[in-house]
């Protein structure tokens, strides 16, 4: 559906930071979280997970287990239905539902420490504990492979032994770990290079991060004794959510009805199903409710973090800094299952810039550890890594200005993406002339300090939304989402039905609706949400504009098009439309019982004409030659936002993307030992940031609008994690003179390199 | 006539061939002529694609309108976090 309109630039409400609407819930302890839903006769429902990091699963005995009083179902790999890979698939559903499947409960194999064998629902935790240990499982234990360079090696341990590569010609004729090739290539690689007069290259090796929400994943599922199902979980979609779980299981669409919870965070690691497939088969088997909650633990072992990649990278450029040439193999492993996000993270590293010549290989590669999920950008913020790395190498050859630079290279409008199409307005250049511009840029770093820039981009997009405004007859407004709030959208729908009903924001107030309550909504993640279900909110809103005019126009007697809607109210459209007093939004929505009905807004769009978002970030920090310490002093984000619906809630996105990124970039990373078990599973040894180890992020909000929408949004969650990884690289490298090539950027590395050890 | 190119991630999946013209009004016709015109496409198409019509992508719109002359890339389908 192509809607119309033209974007606006002045607004009375919108751009304004009225306090969020799910504020005193969340701060007063009352907001309800997955863990925090609970029924009568509920159960608790648990899983046992593979201590072995890839083995065959002989046999699952689960007998005693079954015994043991208050034990009221036990679920294994032979309960799920054999949906295979070319099962068909209902609903939604953009992941691959038999790898979703497997990953959920371990079939022939286990294939990553923390791998689902088998779950019980008993009457306490103690007894759900106590039942895990009476399952006998006998494995056979297998070599296994957790890094991905060495999974791309002939003669290593296979994950799959039926994968062949797609993507190659031709096939090759033997299994291995890499899932698929995609190479990716534009221009004449070769004479680019060869006009270039200073080439660098490097190999850099980024980790594992997780995506550290603070709420581990729960659910309740409740299924009756006629198929129909109700589940409550802490999801970023809970319309996938039904999907994903409806296929697993061999429901229809219509037998499972989805309540998300409020949300401790997702970041594109709620995007998926874990336990709720589980907890949906043991409510059935049991008859009662199941309530499932990860520990941390199983959060670190068995959810999604981000790929591990490496990356050989080489770029050329004249003299001038005009860059001439990039090739780059880029590496990333995805966990046990395909899917790395590794082509399009690497057209990201390179779409901030006009480079004729482009070769990118691109290696999915399987490997024993957990299927890798969604991380905001996924799949960008590495490849950012190594190829604003690289132009820093340039710029310090070449003795340019890093930021100078980058605007050479630039992409702006009427520019070709490194993937294809021509980009509209965008506004990267604004962007790096912001950052360049600001005040913190005037003063030296000093002795062992530093400053790292580096760029980002994320493309958006938009997806399926339906939204539901409805007047109350108070002249309240309820606008009923189907799009969990993960980062303020509900302020933001609420101050978009406002600016559009020209009514108090107060007056507006929004729900997150079940998926029984409205058509589908396509998962909050890839920053679409303020930008389509804002469209949708906006199209809803102009409904009911276009309803309240036809009941004024009746009362009136007179022709619709004699009617027009000023400051909250019809108006007669001149003199010519008779002598009438103007109807305010509260009186029509009062009179709505006698004057045809309820009145709402209905709008259940594809929204497209998301618009590409870019970002530059500026970090000062000083390293502690002694000890390898980081110290970050300053940090500056600079992003486009087409239009800040919630000035407060943009900044806090660019603040949140800056504050995991610099956890990815200097702390966090997935330790496996030998065993190819994970040696960090909690928060005291897998490290994210806290307040005081980082300093007040400050953030320039840049405004090139969106045609795509009709206020200009663009999207702004992912961007902002895409360049801290090279930011703090380029910072920390030329503080010690050395070039940093892997994260995290952890002390013993820092004084590595100063040493000059490997 | 709609000159209908592959982005640069799809370009490996068909042989190399960057140009594929098509007589179509909509981005449903487009898919539908390409999968009959266009055999070496078929890895491309059946794994699902976007549409870029004029720099602006579009994800799921059979119905959508294609200019003529209109620059037109099959791209893959974005998601995010």
């Amino acid at each position: 559906m192509e809607l119309e309109f033209t974007t606006r630039t002045t607004f009375d409400k919108v751009g304004t930071r009225p306090p969020r609407p799910d504020g005193t819930d969340k701060v007063t302890g009352r907001a309800l979280y997955g863990a925090d839903l609970a029924g009568a006769g509920m159960l608790v429902g648990k899983v046992l997970r593979s201590p072995h990091a890839h083995a065959r699963i002989l046999a699952i005995d689960t007998s005693r287990a079954s015994a043991l009083p208050g034990v009221k179902a036990v679920v294994t790999r032979d309960d799920f239905p054999g949906i295979g890979p070319d099962g068909k698939v209902k609903g939604e559903v953009e992941e691959n539902v038999w790898d979703v499947a497997r990953n959920v409960m371990a079939r022939d194999k286990a294939l990553y420490e923390g791998h689902a064998v088998a779950a019980v629902a008993a009457t306490s935790t103690a007894v759900a504990r106590q039942a895990l240990k009476l399952i006998d499982v006998t494995w056979q234990v297998l070599p296994h492979v957790t890094d991905v360079d060495e999974a791309m090696k002939p003669g290593a341990p296979l994950v799959h032994e039926d994968m062949i590569t797609a993507g190659m010609d031709p096939a090759p004729e033997e299994p291995s770990n890499i899932a698929e090739y995609t190479r990716i290539e534009m221009g004449d690689i070769e004479a680019g290079f060869a006009a270039a007069d200073v080439i660098v290259e490097q190999t850099f090796r980024t980790e594992a991060a997780h995506q550290g929400y603070i709420e581990p994943h729960a659910c309740v599922a409740s299924t009756s004794e006629d198929g129909v199902a109700e589940l409550w979980c802490c999801t970023q979609g809970h319309f996938s959510v039904r999907d994903m779980c409806a296929n697993i299981l061999g429901m229809d669409l219509a037998n499972l009805r989805v309540t998300s919870s409020e949300i401790g965070g997702g970041f594109g690691g709620k995007t998926t199903v874990f336990l709720e497939p589980v907890a949906l088969l043991l409510s059935r088997k049991s008859g009662r409710p199941v309530k499932m909650t990860m520990s941390r633990d199983e959060v670190f072992r068995a959810s999604g973090p981000t790929s591990s990649t490496s990356i050989t990278a080489r770029i050329g450029a004249t003299r001038d800094g005009r860059i001439t040439a990039c090739d780059a193999s880029f590496r990333y492993q995805g966990g046990a299952f395909p899917g790395s996000p590794v082509s399009y993270g690497a057209v990201c590293g390179m779409a901030p810039y006009d480079c004729p010549n482009v070769v990118l290989d691109c290696y999915d590669v399987v490997v024993n550890r957990p299927k890798a999920a969604a991380y905001r950008a996924p799949g960008a913020p590495m490849a950012s890594f190594a190829i604003e790395s690289l132009l820093d190498e340039i710029a310090g050859k070449l003795d340019i200005d890093p930021v100078e630079l980058r605007l050479r290279n630039a992409v702006k409008e009427g520019s070709s993406s490194v993937y294809g199409p021509t980009f509209g307005a965008i506004g990267f250049v604004e962007c790096l002339e912001a950052a360049r511009d600001h005040p913190s840029l005037e003063a030296a770093p000093g002795a062992n300090r530093a400053r790292g820039i580096a760029a980002g981009f994320w493309p958006n997009y938009g997806g399926q939304t339906s939204v539901t405004v409805n007047v109350n007859n108070d002249g309240t407004v309820l606008v009923s989402l189907g799009t969990p709030d993960i980062g303020g959208s509900r302020a933001s729908m609420c101050l978009m039905a406002a600016e559009e009903l020209q009514i108090p924001y107060e007056r507006v107030k929004a729900i997150i609706a079940d998926t029984s309550a409205l058509g589908h909504n396509d998962t909050t993640g890839g920053s679409r949400v303020t930008h389509s279900a804002g469209l949708a909110t906006i199209e809803a809103s102009r409904r009911v504009i276009d309803t309240m005019k036809q009941r004024a126009a009746a009362l009136w007697d007179i022709d619709v098009e004699a009617v027009v809607w000023d400051q909250g109210c019809v108006r007669p459209s001149g003199a010519n439309a008779g002598d009438h007093e103007p109807l305010t939004f509260e009186a029509i929505a009062a009179m709505a019982p006698s004057t045809g009905g309820p009145i709402a807004g209905h709008a259940e769009i594809n929204a497209e004409g998301a618009g590409a978002s870019f970002a530059v970030h500026v970090c000062d920090l000083e390293v502690d030659p002694e000890t390898g310490r980081v110290t970050v002093l300053n940090y500056l984000a600079v992003q486009d936002a087409g239009k800040a619906i919630h000035p407060d809630y943009v900044e806090g996105q660019y603040q949140g993307g800056v504050a995991q990124g610099i956890g990815w970039a200097l702390n966090e990373e997935y330790i496996y030992g030998s065993d190819g078990v994970l040696q960090n599973p909690g928060f005291l040894d897998y490290r994210i940031p806290v307040a005081s180890d980082l300093p007040m992020i400050d953030t320039v909000i840049v405004e090139v609008p969106n045609p795509g929408h009709p206020y200009g949004v663009r999207g702004v969650g992912e961007t902002p994690i895409v360049p801290p990884l090279a930011a703090v690289a380029n910072a920390v490298s030329r503080a010690i003179d050395r070039r940093m090539t892997e994260t995290p950027m952890s002390p013993p590395r820092i004084l590595a390199a100063i040493d000059g050890s490997p | 006539m709609i000159d209908v190119r592959l982005g640069a991630t799809l370009r490996s999946m068909a042989g190399g061939r960057q140009s594929f013209p098509v007589e179509a009004g909509t981005v449903g016709q487009v898919l539908e002529r390409l999968q009959g015109a266009y055999p070496e496409l078929s890895a491309v198409l059946d794994r699902g694609v976007a549409v870029s019509i004029d720099g602006r992508i579009y994800r799921d719109s059979l119905l959508q309108r294609v200019p003529d002359g209109a620059e037109v890339y099959l791209m893959p389908r974005v998601a995010g976090g």
